[in-house]
């Protein structure tokens, strides 16, 4: 097997007496579709709270393209390549989309306060640079109609698709994508399912989600993580998780007598 | 091997002729990436040759047929040419057709080539595949989302123009010369007139149609190669292909793509087009945006623009009925062009037009005065797809919103049998393919083509049309029956999007009406009025009360026995996906007085509600129903008043 791009081992978390992920290891391979999935409160989102650095965990590794990210900050993490959407929109809403993805170009941009206002030709042109890729997230995401709108005023659907943008502009090696479907009709779902699908064959990007949609993340994933009160309980292709009989207890509850512990999505 | 550009008898050379003449000046461009990107017409015919070779390399023949599918797209456009160049035949399709349409038109056209323009439109190609033998070539132009398609019959854009640099290299002289054996008869392109009954159909149009009726078109319209357009219709519609393809081949003018569907509105007014062609629901939609950007502007603007407002239509009046305008109006009326209309012109994207046209249906005569009242050169053109969209124009000085202004040099129309009106000229097209009946049914043995529109000839020398010349019929009294004039009178108001009135045989006038979910939906929000879906606006007591209103405003206009006296508001708008109308939106008549037959006996049976069921199909296809009962309305007074 290849060797992961993103190494999770024995990571534990703990919110006061809440054990919220107990010892899961996971490893992530370069350019797949890998989806977390689990009832509430499995501890998916406060997994992908620990990669992209918000939260540490208590024990355990995690370590990115071999260099150990355990603790760093989440402007460092991001600085190597990973970014992440928000279960809960976290856009600025007053700002323009525009302003809203030249800001996620943010990691990328050299030239500081200073330096923008005594080098000006420079940061010009560096500026242009940003905004030439910016278009192309526009472009890629269809989205020329809304440039100069507050990002505030678009349709819920709509912010998912910028909040992607923003996640895009930074060129990441890796996606986080938390609930990227959630609240959105039908139309929007198959439109951000094919933005997933196209973002992972244009630029080879490793995406990690995490979604409820069961038909969604069967048909999107290379791979399908099980999350169980903290807890990896399975990992495969889509096909071998639906089969596994420890995944179908927990989202169906027991195979006999039903009556007792049975739990739904 | 120089080509022979003294012979401008087809489109591929005038191509040629604008590449040696004009060759640095800007031929097309597309907004991409929020910037303009410009080819000049040597590029574009570079990129034309670069298609028609890969095309040649693939083994397409002259007689082939090709389709393009997608967005106003330069590539789009070039493939047509390409087309041409082999002597082939493009079969431009309405992109937002349902899969059952597209079917029927890649078959009956036999087109062996698609050229699409994303992965959207590729699939709505390989989900038909299995229905198309003739197809032997899908080609796309934007590759996103592509890597996981493999197919040997499936080839991007780039691809196929590499193909053709290097099939260049061995077969030099290969495009002049094929290019040369095209003959000013041979069919230059195929659009499908969506027909209101039956199949569609596809007309073909000549080289010579399309070259008489650009010169035509440049002479009239005074075109000259400084000119811009925006390239925004739909392409399959035979407007779009008169005027970004045929007028800008033989004038040299540069069309403009825009953006995206969604942009054009900030595109248009971002380019600023020498000239635009719009239909009707252009200009009623840019009016209603004035409107209501006025009534949020604090109290001064919004007294300022209602006085000049109220100025420029006085002043207009006067100039339309060619009276002169007293000079204390004229200094109002320059006064108002610094603070208003110079500034509401610029807003919209007219600053810079010389004339801009509208057609395809008619246009309210409130709307056609507002954008003539604020110097707006706005003509009314008429044609259809059998006469290369070119029968007659208003010239400058003679612009009204009753006639469809007159004929155009080389074109001679005459009143036919049950006042048809016919054309006779280089602009009337060759037949319908495959379909020689229809063809002997619309142009008879002198060569005169009937329009199917009923009209006469002012005393100006003017056309006016009144209606689809079948569709006129009687009262059960005998009183001729129209049924498009009183809908348009009906749809001269902004709360009604589309009316359909019935009368034929019977004793009085009746209409089923959609309202405007925008205007009518603002109409309720600015009195508190909830709703939920435009089911549930369409059927509030008030906007029953506000469209009775409308139809007796409308009634005014009409002869005492064609008013209208009873009337139903439907729970949902008429759709060319439900095929209640075409794709151009004209209503299918018969199909819908069938589909509505329990409802027209409800309107003249003299009951109050009637049980509705629709059927509603999707864009891929699946139907569902929606049940309903819906209040059937008398217009009071229409019958009192004398």
């Amino acid at each position: 097997m290849t060797t992961a791009q993103l190494l999770l081992s024995e990571v534990c978390k703990a919110f006061g007496g809440v054990q919220a992920v107990t010892r899961v290891g996971l490893d992530v391979r370069q350019g797949e579709i890998l989806s977390v999935i689990g009832p509430n409160g499995a501890g998916k989102t406060t997994l992908l709270n620990m990669i992209s650095g918000f939260y540490h965990p208590d024990t355990g590794r995690i370590a990115l393209e071999g260099e150990d990210i355990t603790r760093l900050k989440p402007s460092l993490v991001a600085a190597r390549g990973v970014a992440r959407t928000f279960q809960n929109i976290a856009l600025f809403r007053g700002m323009t989309v525009l302003d809203n993805l030249m800001l996620g170009r943010h990691v990328h941009m050299k030239a500081g306060v200073v330096a923008s206002f005594i080098y000006w030709k420079l940061a010009q042109k560096e500026e242009v640079a940003h905004r030439r890729r910016v278009e192309d997230i526009i472009d890629f995401l269809k989205i020329q109609d809304l440039r100069r709108r507050p990002t505030g005023s678009l349709a819920y659907g709509l912010q998912k698709r910028v909040e992607l943008g923003r996640a895009l502009a930074l060129d990441p090696k890796i996606l986080l994508l938390d609930e990227p479907m959630g609240g959105c009709n039908h139309e929007e779902k198959e439109d951000m399912a094919r933005f997933i699908l196209d973002v992972n064959q244009e630029w080879r990007t490793t995406i990690i989600l995490i979604e409820h949609d069961m038909g969604v993340v069967m048909d999107i994933s290379d791979r399908v993580a099980v999350l169980d009160m903290g807890q990896k309980i399975a990992d495969g292709t889509p096909d071998e998780v639906r089969a596994n009989p420890l995944v179908v207890k927990a989202y169906l509850g027991e195979a006999k007598g039903p009556a007792n512990g049975g739990r739904r999505v | 091997m120089e080509a022979d550009v003294s012979d401008l008898s087809t489109l591929p050379r005038l191509l040629q002729k604008n590449a040696r003449d004009l060759g640095g000046r800007p031929a097309i461009r597309e907004k991409d990436r929020g910037i303009w990107q410009s080819w000049t017409w040597r590029e574009y015919l570079d990129e034309v040759r670069d298609l028609a070779l890969g095309l040649a390399a693939l083994g397409f023949r002259r007689g082939d047929r090709l389709s393009v599918i997608g967005d106003n797209r330069p590539r789009l456009y070039w493939a047509q040419m390409a087309a041409q160049a082999r002597g082939g035949v493009p079969v431009p399709v309405y992109q937002d057709s349902i899969a059952k349409e597209l079917a029927y038109v890649w078959n009956h056209a036999e087109v062996s080539v698609i050229v699409a323009e994303d992965q959207e439109q590729v699939d709505k190609v390989l989900a038909l595949r299995a229905e198309l033998p003739a197809l032997r070539l899908v080609i796309y132009d934007d590759p996103r989302g592509m890597g996981g398609y493999r197919h040997d019959w499936l080839k991007s854009y780039k691809e196929v123009q590499e193909m053709g640099r290097l099939y260049a290299a061995e077969h030099p002289g290969d495009f002049e010369a094929e290019v040369d054996k095209g003959r000013p008869g041979d069919v230059a392109i195929i659009c499908y007139t969506s027909g209101t009954t039956g199949n569609p159909k596809g007309a073909m149009i000549t080289h010579a149609n399309a070259i008489e009726t650009a010169m035509t078109f440049q002479r009239e319209a005074r075109l000259v190669a400084e000119d811009t357009s925006l390239a925004y219709l739909p392409m399959a519609w035979a407007g779009d292909s008169v005027y970004t393809l045929f007028a800008s081949l033989a004038v040299g003018f540069c069309a403009n793509c825009p953006e995206s569907p969604e942009t054009v509105q900030r595109d248009l007014r971002e380019l600023g087009p020498t000239t635009l062609l719009a239909p009707p629901r252009i200009w009623e939609n840019m009016l209603t945006a004035v409107q209501v950007r006025a009534a949020d502007a604090t109290p001064l603007k919004r007294r300022t623009f209602d006085y000049f407002r109220a100025v420029a239509e006085r002043a207009e009046i006067l100039r339309a009925d060619g009276k002169p305008v007293p000079p204390g109006l004229r200094v109002a009326t320059a006064l108002g062009e610094f603070f208003v209309y110079g500034p509401v012109r610029d807003q919209l994207g007219l600053r810079q037009t010389k004339w801009a046209l509208t057609g395809g249906a008619p246009l309210g005569p409130d709307t056609f005065r507002f954008f003539r009242s604020i110097g707006v050169n706005l003509k009314q053109v008429y044609g259809s797809t059998e006469t290369t969209g070119l029968v007659s124009l208003q010239p400058d000085t003679e612009a009204n919103p009753t006639t469809a202004g007159r004929p155009v040099p080389g074109v001679e129309v005459k009143i036919g049998e049950r006042g048809e009106v016919m054309v006779r000229g280089c602009a009337v097209f060759k037949g319908y393919l495959k379909n020689e009946e229809a063809t002997r049914e619309v142009i008879d043995p002198d060569g005169w083509f009937h329009t199917g529109d009923a009209g006469f000839i002012d005393p100006r020398g003017h056309l006016v049309i009144i209606d689809r010349a079948k569709d006129v019929g009687a009262l059960q009294d005998g009183t001729p029956f129209a049924p498009q004039f009183i809908e348009n009178k009906l749809k001269f108001s902004p709360f009604i999007r589309e009316a359909v009135a019935f009368g034929h045989e019977r004793p009085s006038v009746t209409a089923m009406i959609a309202i405007d979910l925008g205007t009518v939906g603002n109409w309720a929000e600015r009195r508190g009025l909830p709703y939920t879906s435009y089911m549930d606006l369409s059927q509030k007591p008030e906007v029953r009360d506000l469209i009775r209103e409308e139809i007796r405003k409308g009634n005014q206009t009409l002869p005492d026995a064609t008013k209208i006296r009873r009337f139903l508001l439907l729970t949902k708008d008429l759709e060319a996906d439900d095929a209640e109308m075409t794709r151009t939106r004209k209503v299918r008549r018969r199909y819908v007085a069938d589909k509505y037959a329990p409802v027209i006996d409800a309107l003249y049976g003299g009951r109050d509600e009637v049980e509705l069921t629709t059927a509603i199909t999707y864009e891929d296809g699946r139907q569902a129903s929606i049940q309903s009962r819906v209040r059937i309305e008398d217009v009071e007074g229409a019958s009192t008043r004398a």
